[in-house]
């Protein structure tokens, strides 16, 4: 449980025991959050001595009387915004003229309770402060964590360019020094893995630019009735090659034509991404199948593979930018690791779901599922 | 052929070229090298082999997976150099210096090595760390 920390200002001691009274055995809740807020009561009889407690102790809520014998509530309002302390701050006073009120809000008081006051109503402005401050501090909180995903993202992109710019100048400084000696075919196997890097690269970069325009939003999305079917095999047939490479067989079992109410280019971004992993990640001679089914009012897309497969903790990995999973099996296939989270972001954005099952080195299968 | 040094190195790196590459250079100086593609798989030849030189990528499974290796290392086989080899650096500012004793105490690494090191420079820094 959260205690909050209250500091009462009041020169009145009735006042102050009444207070703490009330809300020394409150709590406040909402659904929200997490746990209870609980309070725990400090109290000063002068605007002197609440400062010394600001400066000493740390206070989440004040309780600000305005008249008191020495400075004045709103003196204590403008020390504590002058100090930026992180506090709301709640006036309670009996002679609140309409001047006074503007000045306490210009300086930051979070509301007005006029003296006397029921607890009741004690209860439920502590109440608002209370969520008002702890929405505050989520903000703040969010922000910043916010700030770091990025700091975070950008400082893994880098890695991920790098590295395979390092690989390339490595095969060709081997090159350049004839490390393998004078015989051309020696280097066969190099010049194809830079091939292969430079193609990561490339893909990392188309990857990366999906991604920047579905996370700004400056995609302009076109939202019409599309035959998924269409789609569908339009990937199929973009990526019959590669399979052919490898001796994999592609098959798609759906109706002949079926419509989503959907923006064509994220279809076929989620699709290409599915059957093109379903191909890297399957084994030579393997199989993918793709099914389309309508039930329920929801249309179903699945991919599945007859390839490596995931394990659990794998597959708990699998949505997050630049993750791919890496083990001996997958050592060799090229990648961004962005492909996936790519994926999810979409289906979200359209309001579905995606769903993976997978074996190790039986296959897996991704399902992706919108409601028609 | 190369004049063998009668030496084995340990390498670790995820990046398959990398490791391949890496292979290759201390192939041609002349050292034996046992290559490892992750962090576990290097502790896993540690246990049972006792390398006169260890290079390890710094970022594998983990993100310190280096640090953790040369931690084992230096704890197995005190007096077997290790070598951090990382991009991280020039890419995030983040600066690791094993210069202070107090850095000693927590890197268990000799040197670091940027990871596009040319062949000469390893060379180099290689033999140095073996008294070659």
């Amino acid at each position: 449980m959260e205690t909050l920390h209250v500091l009462v200002v009041d020169d009145e001691p009735g006042i102050r025991s009444g207070i703490i009274r009330v809300l020394g055995r409150h709590t406040v809740g909402y659904p929200f959050m997490e746990e209870d807020f609980t309070f725990e009561l400090h109290e000063a009889e002068s605007g002197e001595k609440a400062i010394e407690i600001l400066e000493s102790t740390s206070i989440d809520i004040v309780l600000l009387d305005n008249k008191l014998p020495g400075i004045s509530g709103i003196e204590v309002l403008e020390y504590i915004k002058e100090k930026n302390f992180d506090v709301s701050v709640m006036m309670i006073t009996s002679y609140a003229s309409l001047d006074l009120a503007v000045k306490a809000i210009n300086n930051g008081a979070y509301n007005f309770v006029p003296k006397p006051f029921t607890p009741e109503e004690l209860k439920g402005a502590i109440e608002s402060i209370a969520k008002n401050l702890y929405l505050k501090r989520m903000t703040r909180e969010m922000n910043r964590e916010g700030r770091e995903a990025k700091f975070q993202f950008l400082s893994v992109l880098s890695h991920e360019l790098k590295s395979p710019l390092n690989a390339i100048e490595g095969y060709l400084r081997i090159m350049s020094d004839r490390q393998a000696g004078n015989n051309l075919e020696d280097y066969d196997a190099m010049i194809d893995r830079s091939m292969e890097r430079i193609k990561g690269m490339r893909s990392l970069i188309m990857d990366l630019l999906d991604l920047t325009r579905i996370e700004n939003g400056s995609k302009q999305r076109r939202i019409v009735k599309n035959d998924i079917i269409d789609i569908i095999r339009a990937s199929v047939q973009m990526f019959e090659p590669m399979a052919e490479q490898r001796h994999i067989k592609m098959e798609l079992i759906s109706p002949d034509e079926l419509y989503l109410l959907s923006d064509k280019d994220e279809c076929s971004i989620i699709i290409n991404n599915l059957i093109s992993n379903a191909i890297k990640y399957n084994k030579d001679f393997g199989k993918v199948t793709c099914t389309v089914r309508k039930e329920k009012g929801k249309i179903s897309i699945s991919v599945s593979d007859t390839g490596v497969g995931m394990s659990e903790e794998e597959k708990a990995l699998l949505f997050q930018d630049f993750v791919r999973i890496k083990n001996e099996k997958t050592r060799n296939i090229a990648g961004s690791g962005l492909g996936l989270s790519i994926v999810k972001k979409l289906v979200e954005m359209n309001e579905g779901n995606i769903e993976v099952e997978s074996y190790p080195d039986k296959g897996t299968t991704f399902t992706v599922c919108f409601a028609e | 052929m190369k004049e063998k040094l009668n030496k084995t190195v340990l390498i670790a790196d995820d990046d398959n070229d990398l490791l391949f590459q890496l292979k290759l250079n201390l192939e041609n100086m002349g050292f034996d090298v046992m290559e490892a593609h992750g962090q576990k798989e290097a502790e896993g030849i540690m246990s049972e082999n006792k390398p006169d030189l260890a290079i390890f990528d710094l970022i594998m499974e983990n993100q310190d997976s280096g640090f953790v290796l040369a931690y084992k290392m230096k704890n197995k086989y005190p007096e077997t150099p290790v070598i951090i080899a990382t991009a991280v650096t020039a890419e995030t500012g983040m600066v690791f210096g094993i210069e202070t004793e107090a850095d000693k105490n927590w890197i268990k690494a000799d040197i670091y090595i940027e990871k596009n090191i040319r062949p000469d420079q390893l060379r180099r820094e290689v033999f140095k760390l073996l008294k070659l």
